[in-house]
């Protein structure tokens, strides 16, 4: 304890008081101890430059882990060197001033192994434990986790004194945990410290725990960490399962975007549309040309780019989609397969037509701040913020596109003409805007997808080729023609693929579900919501 | 094909266009090799070995055409995967090919083939197992697609899955399939598929004589196919499957079991495929996943639709005139290839619903004259392969 009070006392100084004597000494000293060949030697100096709580400390570690220690061979004199050119920038470490340059045969690296390399991260980050940055606290805590140096544990103690984030103090919790689980010479205190880190479901403190588990001299320390890691590997576990079921919400997510527009070219008008993916293709060129556009001409409005990109996209693909349905599928009505040629043929061309314009190769499109980054929940479990856009806009699309089809006047006409075309044309219904308006819609919506898919996959003209299969999967899966079907559809496709992959790998996966849902239609020949009635029997 | 005969090949006595067709095969099977044995290379009539080997390459996809043709245009099952049966056939005998390279394989290994070696394999899978008799690569070459076709076709047929449904199932399959192929623990040698191979019962593999014999294997293969295929559409089982074509379910009213009319054409048709694609593997030298690819098979369907539908002859000529527009665009104007081929698919669905061959008059005069017969017959003229199916908007 003395020795305890002793060592934060001496940190204190460290900080406070750079220029106390002894602290300077030492760490001048030790700095030229680092020359020495032995590791054991360099492990010790290391250790009394950490210790000597030196201003300059820091800067001088971070340099030795980063490989920018040098000695200078003339006086053997330790430098820091930052290559520049062909030459190094060479900085005294002790009085922080440039001190000219050096070309790299004049210089001899300072060399360490992983050993040393572990000792300095602790180190390291007992240093920064105290910063004022925050989030170099918390960098600091885990690296001292890591570390699990018991000379942390003064600096551990007192920063978490001083710790007022909670999710810092919690971090510092743990890494003083599991020092004391590790370290500590009373095996009452170890189990104290081993049931603190059972509250941590993160796969490092079960690494951790079953060290302890098996390694541990006292019996009862063995049997504490046995059940604190019983404990931590369920929640892991459970962890595991919600992670998996985000994975696959958002898996599919993306193929309700993709399949949506389908559904309602195929599901509702019965038009085979293989140019499906090339619409979607489409939207996601549209956000490269909007961002691009933004970029050039008003930077400050980037983060908005996508709200702008989703209009755009639709009025791009919906107007292309009318284009094709009036100068193509509307000769073809009643005859799908011949439908599904010629559209085929329009998607080669479209494919072909983006690779004139824009190049074969991917186009960068960006990601707003808003969307980039990731919340992380316990255990591993992280959700970045572009799936969790995409899962929401997602559901507002198939809401949107509910919505449209319920309550709208051009629902109704639409669903009289899929109905009874002639009865519908006799009630004054103009059949042929309708249908071009349909195919529209599902054009444009395609085009929507395509904005969001634009975050995730490659912007290239084969993205469309990607998911028609996969779209037609979804719809035919969830039944032609019904909304609902498509929405549980895709989500049950992309969640079943999600929890098949840990077990037989991607793509044995894939080729499972797809077998699947071709036994599947051999079963419900009309998917897994069929609509019932006169309408499905053409 | 009026009046079934017992006199042999009676089934092509009426059939003027397969007549044409056979007589043009026959002529550029004996023409082809006396003008690249005989004729000096200076000549301009010379025909180069590469040359062969392109040809045998066009007959081979005609013969796939042909497949595709015998169940769409007879049987209205438009497959989009038919490209997996051509290339069942030809990973069979590119393993056969690759059993033959023996000990000359970069790693010399006397079993097993290099990609195994290099993926550290010990021994060799169990499916390899016979592949290095040729006879059993050949079985198989009918037997792998036949059997898969059996399979789909006996699942597909019997829940009545039809129409557009089946299209977008078969081409399921063949993007299952893909991505099988694709992982290299199938043993299959994964990306880069089967290479390199050396010689192909005994003869080398590249040589020219070679690749006369692989050419006139090939226009035979096409022959055979045109001639079982005519055989089938002229039999009443033939009649049965332009019935079901038609009309399915007043041809299962009938009390004919559709099923098993269409799995016994899926499978013949599937076989042909595999055919194709074992002679097409010695006379490129590789096969590869990217076959299974969907886009290929989709392809394949416009060969047929732009040659004409019904006809197998049609099928033929559609086959070979894309190819070799596909070979000189790739090479001369590559940009443009996709725009022809994809204008191509809209053209013809739109201005010309029975391909070329059913265009031209001299090929439809025949059919007039049939037609008020078939009238009579059937409730559907049977140059129609597609009427417009009863869809719902057209129900009162």
């Amino acid at each position: 304890m003395v020795f305890r009070m002793l060592s934060v006392l001496l940190l204190m100084g460290g900080f406070l008081i750079p220029t106390v004597a002894f602290a300077a000494g030492s760490f001048e000293d030790a700095l030229a101890n680092l020359n020495s060949r032995k590791f054991k030697d360099k492990q010790q100096a290391i250790t009394r430059i950490a210790e000597s709580g030196d201003a300059r400390a820091l800067v001088t570690l971070e340099a030795l882990l980063a490989g920018q220690l040098f000695t200078r061979k003339s006086d053997k004199k330790v430098l820091i060197g930052e290559k520049s050119h062909e030459v190094y920038r060479l900085t005294d470490p002790l009085t922080g001033q440039e001190t000219g340059q050096a070309p790299s045969k004049e210089l001899k690296k300072i060399r360490i192994n992983n050993k040393l390399r572990g000792l300095l991260r602790g180190a390291i980050g007992g240093l920064t434990l105290l910063s004022p940055d925050p989030d170099k606290r918390l960098a600091a805590a885990d690296a001292v986790f890591k570390a699990r140096s018991a000379d942390m544990v003064p600096v551990l103690e007192k920063a978490l004194q001083r710790e007022e984030e909670s999710q810092i103090q919690e971090r510092l919790a743990r890494a003083l945990a599991a020092i004391q689980a590790s370290h500590n010479q009373d095996p009452a205190q170890k189990v104290i410290a081993i049931d603190q880190l059972s509250h941590y479901s993160e796969p490092d403190v079960r690494a951790l725990l079953g060290n302890i588990a098996q390694n541990d001299e006292s019996e009862i320390v063995r049997d504490a960490a046995q059940k604190a890691l019983e404990r931590v590997e369920q929640d892991l576990a459970r962890w595991a399962l919600l992670g998996n079921l985000f994975q696959g919400i958002s898996l599919g997510s993306v193929l309700l975007l993709a399949a949506v527009g389908l559904a309602i070219t195929f599901g509702v008008m019965g038009v085979i549309n293989m140019a499906h993916g090339e619409l979607v293709m489409l939207g996601a060129y549209t956000t490269f040309v909007v961002q691009d556009v933004i970029r050039s001409a008003a930077p400050e409005l980037f983060e908005y780019s996508l709200f702008i990109a989703i209009p755009a996209a639709f009025i791009v693909a919906g107007s292309v989609g009318m284009l094709i349905e009036r100068s193509v599928i509307r000769y073809l009505y009643g005859r799908p397969l011949e439908t599904l040629l010629a559209t085929w043929g329009l998607s080669l061309i479209l494919q072909q037509f983006m690779r004139t314009l824009f190049g074969p190769t991917n186009q960068e499109v960006g990601t707003p701040d808003w969307m980039s980054g990731f919340v992380e929940i316990t255990g591993g479990l992280v959700l970045t913020y572009n799936r969790i856009a995409i899962i929401v806009f997602s559901l507002f699309v198939v809401l949107l596109l509910a919505l449209i089809l319920r309550k709208t006047a051009f629902g109704l006409q639409m669903r009289a003409v899929t109905q009874n075309r002639p009865m519908a044309a006799s009630m004054g219904i103009r059949t042929g805007v309708v249908d071009m308006m349909t195919f529209g819609l599902g054009a444009g919506i395609a085009g929507m997808a395509g904005v969001a898919l634009s975050q995730i996959d490659n912007v290239s003209p084969n993205l469309g080729q990607t998911y028609i299969i996969d779209s037609f999967m979804v719809v035919v899966f969830g039944g032609v023609g019904n909304l609902w079907g498509t929405l549980v559809g895709a989500f049950s496709i992309g969640i079943v693929n999600k929890f098949l992959e840990p077990v037989s790998g991607a793509v044995l996966g894939k080729i499972i579900v797809l077998v699947a849902i071709i036994l599947f239609i051999q079963k419900r020949p009309r998917g897994l919501f069929a609509l019932k009635g006169r309408a499905v029997e053409s | 094909m009026t009046q079934p005969s017992n006199a042999p090949f009676s089934f092509l006595y009426q059939d003027r266009g397969g007549q044409i067709f056979l007589s043009l095969l026959l002529a550029v099977t004996l023409l082809v090799p006396i003008l690249n044995v005989a004729v000096s290379p200076e000549s301009a009539l010379h025909v180069p070995s590469y040359m062969v080997s392109l040809l045998g390459k066009y007959l081979c996809f005609a013969l796939l055409a042909l497949s595709v043709d015998l169940i769409w245009g007879f049987a209205g099952i438009l497959s989009l995967g038919h490209g997996a049966f051509f290339a069942l056939g030809g990973y069979a005998m590119g393993m056969h090919l690759m059993r033959q390279i023996g000990d000359r394989g970069v790693y010399g290994d006397p079993v097993l083939p290099d990609f195994m070696v290099f993926l550290n394999w010990q021994e060799l899978p169990w499916y390899w197992y016979g592949f290095d008799s040729f006879a059993f690569a050949a079985v198989m070459v009918l037997l792998v697609p036949g059997a898969l076709a059996f399979l789909f076709g006996w699942f597909a047929f019997r829940s009545r899955v039809t129409g557009v449904y089946l299209s977008i199932i078969t081409q399921a399959m063949t993007y299952a399939l893909m991505l099988a192929f694709f992982r290299n623990d199938m043993g299959f040698g994964g990306n880069n598929g089967l290479t390199d191979f050396k010689d192909i019962l005994g003869y080398d593999i590249q040589g020219d004589g070679t690749r006369l014999a692989l050419f006139v294997a090939s226009a035979l293969a096409l022959a055979l196919g045109y001639g079982v295929g005519r055989f089938i559409a002229a039999s009443r089982l033939g009649r049965v499957l332009v019935g079901v074509r038609d009309a399915e379910s007043r041809t299962r009213f009938l009390g004919y079991r559709v099923e098993y009319y269409k799995l016994f054409v899926f499978c013949v048709s599937a076989m042909l495929a595999g055919i194709a694609g074992a002679l097409y593997v010695p006379q490129v030298g590789i096969i590869n996943p990217s076959e299974f690819a969907p886009a290929n098979s989709i392809e394949i369907v416009i060969w047929v639709a732009v040659g004409g539908r019904g006809t197998l002859y049609g099928a033929v000529l559609g086959a070979i005139l894309i190819n070799y527009g596909k070979t000189y665009f790739t090479g001369a104007l590559p940009e443009a290839w996709l725009y022809v081929l994809g204008s191509l698919f809209i053209l013809v669905t739109l201005f010309l619903p029975k391909g070329l061959v059913g265009s031209l008059p001299a090929f439809s005069l025949p059919r007039k004259q049939e037609s008020p017969q078939a009238h009579a017959g059937e409730d559907k003229p049977s140059d129609t392969p597609h009427p417009p199916s009863p869809t719902s908007e057209a129900r009162p």
